[in-house]
Parts: structure tokens; sequence; C-alpha cells
């Protein structure tokens, strides 16, 4: 089913009493929920995604805006009735009862001719906990399982009286590494199989960016991008976000863009095609796989150290021009650093390399090419660099 | 270190138990066995330390002596109608304090005051209430004269009256620890447990009962068993509130019958004493049992 937010705001009255203005949560949320796919809310902690969560279960009510589900507004609807199930961070399981007991609950809730006989109840929970692969504990306690098994516990009761909804929060963060993979891919399969339109809350780009069909990133309670995560990846809307995506995070640089060009320091890194531009002042954004080592590349950093993961080489450097202490560069394994040089001179792919307005941080869209190799319109990344700011 | 370890455990570790051993031992242990002693020696004199043989004649007296029946009674009125009804009220207090928001706090304070008053003090004020004297019927005489009743005279009156004051002092004298205990637990309880029932529409009813009640139940059996073992022991709030010939007013209790045995009017029978300590001690021993037993059946 299709979820539209809109124009959704929460406003908290400010703990502090002090201050009179509320505190803003969630600030006029826009986005629809394509019916069926998996969707990752992702921000990081007080950015308002659980709230907005909330919003969507119907726990909390917001200050404006609406929400629908399909055609129906379900914004002052209770949350019995909008047909959703939540997953809890902590699963909130019952811990005196057993998990078939858990999964039952919600269905022993219905009165009426909503009701279902006792045989029908259990083959329910008996059908949804072999869709989680849990029919094996079903009269253990919740105390007596691992975390992952419990986390599919929690899962089961929610699917258990089909949810048009299912929502998540933060459903991986109790989990030890190895697990919230492992469990990831899980959540991912039981979506596929089930077709459920589900919303999830992460602040772990990984998790977002590996399962959901769409992310939303918000800040602030304001969202920031939506999309699909390779896309945001490759094309981020402004400095936040470019920030928040990717391990190893984006390298930040103070640039300047002049003469056709984009300088880091007094080193023309790469070509700035289109109008003659003014001189200004650029935060350059270097994702790692962007650095090429070159002997003779534009960008000149001091060598830091080199660390081999195995899959491919972090390249560790300073520059003076860089936001953070370190430049982190990753480099496939074919490559050999020369550790005694106490520099490292770099190429950059100019697909990976972003340019944010100084003040407003926001993506300012400048198709750039190699330095001194600009060739008008034969550059292979186009596509998604050459959309100048505006259109 | 590893013989020490052998032989006693932890060497250390007695070393450190020992002050508590200690004093435990002196005033507990050694009471307790001593009490169980005198309880089998026939006419034992604290005078001339003597007594006349050993056997259970103590406990044959005790349990014929018609006294010693009416305070089992009063005390068996009394567990069984205030460890209920407190536990009860205590509860509901609670849970509704915890469903309100404004005024929490204050209204916290004030359940809590009994616990921090005076016993004698809380006995004045239920004088006052319930005590006929020369210038008064007293408050609630009062009220049931407004609504038409006849005087009843609570402290010297009959039977019932009286029980009944008891009960409703001790309930209101017990009660604010366990709504201060019941507060407590509501208030661990995770908020989740009750956001997953909601949005599963589970009914207030099936909330309470099935997700809060399990919740705190560790909490609300501890309150059963401590509630028990001191109904048992009731003594103080009886004195508080019918002087101290109980026997004369027919409300005496176990704990007031092992007194008045050894230092009351009728005082100077420590082995009548002893016997009637230790049944109360078999008689709470056993209640105690049989409750550890429900609430592991009920917690399983």
């Amino acid at each position: 089913m299709e979820i539209v937010l809109k124009d959704l705001t929460v406003k908290f009255p400010s703990r502090d009493r002090k201050k009179k203005e509320d505190v803003v949560a969630v600030d006029h949320f826009t986005f629809t929920v394509p019916d069926g796919k998996l969707i990752a809310l992702l921000g990081p902690s007080g950015c308002g995604k659980s709230t907005t969560l909330n919003l969507i279960s119907g726990l909390l009510v917001p200050t404006e805006g609406k929400i629908f589900f399909g055609k129906e507004d379900v914004t002052h609807l209770v949350p019995e009735h909008r047909g959703i199930g939540l997953v809890f961070q902590n699963y909130a399981l019952y811990p005196h009862l057993t998990v078939r007991q858990n999964i039952l609950f919600p269905l022993e809730n219905r009165k009426g001719k909503d009701r279902l006989s006792k045989a029908e109840m259990n083959a329910k929970a008996e059908e949804v906990a072999r869709l989680v692969q849990i029919d094996q504990l079903m009269d253990r306690r919740p105390g007596e399982l691992s975390g992952g098994q419990q986390q599919r516990v929690a899962i089961a009761r929610a699917l258990v009286k089909e949810p048009k909804v299912l929502l998540l929060d933060e459903p991986l963060s109790n989990l030890d590494a190895r697990l919230r993979l492992q469990t990831r891919e899980e959540i991912r399969r039981i979506q596929r199989e089930t077709g459920i339109t589900t919303i999830f809350v992460t602040h772990d780009q990984d998790e977002a960016m590996s399962i959901s069909d769409m992310i939303v990133v918000m800040k602030d309670g304001v969202v920031q991008q939506t999309g699909k995560p390779q896309e945001v990846y490759d094309s981020p809307a402004n400095l936040f976000v470019a920030k928040f995506l990717g391990t190893p995070p984006i390298n930040v640089f103070e640039g300047q863009l002049r003469d056709g060009g984009l300088y880091i320091g007094e080193e023309r890194v790469l070509d700035v095609r289109g109008e003659t531009l003014q001189s200004r002042s650029v935060w350059v954004g270097i994702r790692p796989e962007g650095f090429q080592l070159c002997p003779d590349g534009p960008l000149t950093c001091a060598l830091n150290g080199v660390e081999v993961m195995g899959r491919d080489i972090s390249v560790l450097s300073r520059s003076a021009a860089s936001v953070n202490p370190t430049v982190r560069s990753i480099i496939s394994t074919e490559n050999r650093v020369d550790t005694s040089s106490p520099t490292v001179r770099f190429a950059l792919r100019p697909d990976k390399v972003f340019l944010f307005d100084r003040e407003s941080e926001d993506r300012l869209k400048f198709a750039l090419a190699d330095a001194g190799k600009m060739v008008s319109g034969e550059q292979p990344d186009d596509s998604q660099q050459t959309s100048l700011a505006g259109d | 270190m590893n013989m020490a370890k052998g032989r006693f455990g932890n060497l250390k570790g007695w070393l450190y138990l020992l002050p508590a051993v200690l004093f435990l031992g002196a005033f507990l242990v050694y009471p307790l066995i001593d009490v169980f002693i005198y309880s089998f020696e026939e006419g034992y004199n604290f005078t001339s330390q003597t007594y006349y043989g050993v056997g259970i004649y103590n406990y044959s007296y005790v349990l014929h002596d018609p006294y010693f029946l009416q305070a089992v009674k009063n005390t068996f009125i009394l567990v069984i109608i205030t460890v209920p009804v407190s536990t009860g009220l205590a509860l509901s207090i609670s849970v509704a304090l915890h469903s309100i928001k404004r005024f929490r706090n204050l209204l916290q304070t004030i359940y809590f005051l009994p616990y921090v008053t005076n016993t004698l003090a809380v006995g004045l004020v239920f004088m006052i209430l319930f005590k006929k004297t020369a210038y008064s019927d007293g408050m609630i005489n009062l009220l049931i004269n407004f609504f038409g009743g006849t005087s009843v005279d609570f402290i010297d009156g009959p039977y019932w009256a009286k029980m009944l004051v008891l009960c409703i002092y001790t309930i209101w004298v017990v009660m604010p620890f366990k709504i201060l205990i019941l507060t407590g637990a509501l208030a661990s309880v995770n908020e989740d447990y009750y956001k997953a029932a909601r949005v599963d529409g589970t009914s207030k009813f099936r909330i309470f009962w099935k997700i809060t009640l399990p919740m705190i139940s560790p909490m609300i059996f501890y309150l059963v068993i401590t509630g028990f073992i001191g109904a048992f022991k009731a003594y103080s709030d009886v004195v508080a509130l019918f002087g101290t010939d109980l026997n004369a007013a027919e409300m005496n209790t176990i704990v007031g019958y092992v007194y008045d045995m050894l230092y009351g009017d009728s005082g100077g029978y420590p082995s009548y004493a002893s016997a009637a300590a230790i049944l109360l001690f078999v008689i709470i021993l056993t209640i105690t049992c049989i409750n550890l037993l429900v609430s592991r059946k009920a917690q399983q």
C-alpha cells in the first residue's frame, strides 16, 4: 500500500522553560512511500527519524500535515486501526510469555467477528513462524533466545496480523556485527516474500544502502534527500548527505573555482566546464575511491602511512586544505605506494568529486574533467555530472 | 592457601563474614535456640533458673488457653483481611497514580506520609476518629448519626467494631510502603511494552492482566509475603488502639500473648511465652513456604 506523508510537522514544547519556542522534531516532511517497497529513514540520532516512524504508526499525532494510507486519511486514526506492524528497537517481547504466546498476542486481542478460532490462530502463528524461521523455538521464552532470534520473533509478532505496513525502529542496532549482516539479508528476504510495504529507521548508512529500495536522509527534522541508495551516493544533494553516506567517509577540502578550473590550495586539480566563472570558494568532497595514485597527479598530499585492508589499500595522508586531519583514499592492491616518499600525488576521478557552496553547503553542479584533458562532450560520466544547477 | 580453601572454603571470605555472623549468632540464632529450649522446660523460673521437668506440657497449656486461642483467632482474622485488601488497594492506587501526570509527585508524597508518621500519633488520630469520650462520640459516629444511624463504640464496644477499626488501622499503616514499592515497579516497566500492545489493539483490561500484572508480579509476591509476616507479628498497632490490657478487650494477638506471658499482669511465665513464640514461628514459616511455592508456580 502506498503511504503519502504530506507536510508532516511535529513540535514539542521546549524542556528549557526559558526558551519559548517549540522544538521542531519533524519539519514539513513530504514523501510518498511506494507500494511494496523497503524504505530506510536514515539520519544521525535526534534527526526525527523515529518520530516520523511514530507518526506513521499513530503513536504520535502530527502538529501539522496529513498521512494517507492509500486513499485513506489516517492522520487522526488510532494505531490499532491503521493495520500496521511495529518492531521495536528492544523488540518489546513479553518476557513472561512463550514465543507462541507472544506471536498469538495480537490475534487474541481481536473481538467479535474478527476473532479467529483457536485452530486458525495457531495455524497463522505457525505460518509466520516458518516465514521467519523460528518454528523450532515456539515454546521457549524470549529470555532463552539469542538477540537475532528475538528479533525474528518480534517481526513474526508484527506480521501475524497481516499488516498493510511494517515499521521497524532501529531493527539491527541491538545485534552484533556479524548477526547484523545476516539479519539485514533476512529482513530483505521477508520483505520480498511478503511484498509488504516496509519502512525502517536506522542511523547506519551501510544498513540503509544495502537492503533498501529507497532511502530518505534526514537531518534536524528536515528531509535532505530521497532516492535510490546508489543515486543518493553518486549524487548527494548537499555536503551533509555526502558526508553521511559512505564508509570510509568522504574527504572534504577547501577549494576555489577560478579560471575554469578547480583549485585545492595552489594546485589545479580538475577543469571545470561551462561558462567562464567568477572566482569563488567552495567545499570539495572527494570520495575515498576518487583518488588515483599518479606520479605526476595534480593533488599533492603529505603521506602519513598505508593501511593494508586485504581487498584494497587505504592511503592516509594530510593536506593543509583538508577539513579532516587525515585524508583517506582507497586504492586497489595492484598499486604500490612508495612509503619512503614524504609526499604522495593523486589524480582525481571527476565523477567522485562533488562541489558544494561554502555558505549553504548545497551541491553545485558543475561539470568536472581531468585537468588539461578537457574535450567538450566526451566525458563518459556526463549523465551524472553535467546537469547544471537549476535544471 | 589451597588447604584453607579445601576445608573452609575461602578463609578470607569467612573473615569478612565474621562480624555479621557474630552479631546474628548472638542476637538471633542463640535466642532462637534458647527459646526453643525454654519451650520444653516446664515451669522455668527466671530468678532461680530452675525448672521441674522436660516435656510438651507448655504447648499443651498454651493450646488450651482460651486467651491464646482468642489471640490466634484475632491474628488470623487480621492477616486474612488486611493483607489482600491492603495489597489490592495499594495496587489500584499505584496504577491510578501511574496513569496521571499532574500532581503525581504531590499525591505520592501524601500517600507516603503515614509511613513516616509515628504509630502512636496515628493511634491518636484514630482515637479522635473512633473513640467515644465524655465530650464526643468520635468523628465516625458523628457521620453515622448524620446519616441516621446509631452510635457504635468502636474502642470498647462489640468485637466486630473493634476488629473493624484494627483492620482499617493496619491497612492504613501498611499501605504507604506498598504504594511506594508498586509505583516504583510500575515505573520500571518499559513503555515499549505498552506501545506494542497499543499498536496491536490490546484492551486496557487485557493490558493490565496480561502485561502489567505479570511484569510487576515479583514485587506483588514480595509485598504479600512480607505483608503476611508483618500482620502475624502485629502488636504495637493493637496497643496503640486498645491499650495494654488486650486480653480483657478480647483484642490480643499472638505476639501480645507472648509479651503478656513474659511481662504483663499475668507475667512471669517464660516457658508458656516460649511455646507460644515457637508456635507463631511455625505458623509464619508454614505460611511463607506456601507463599513461596505459589509464587514460584505462578511465575513459571
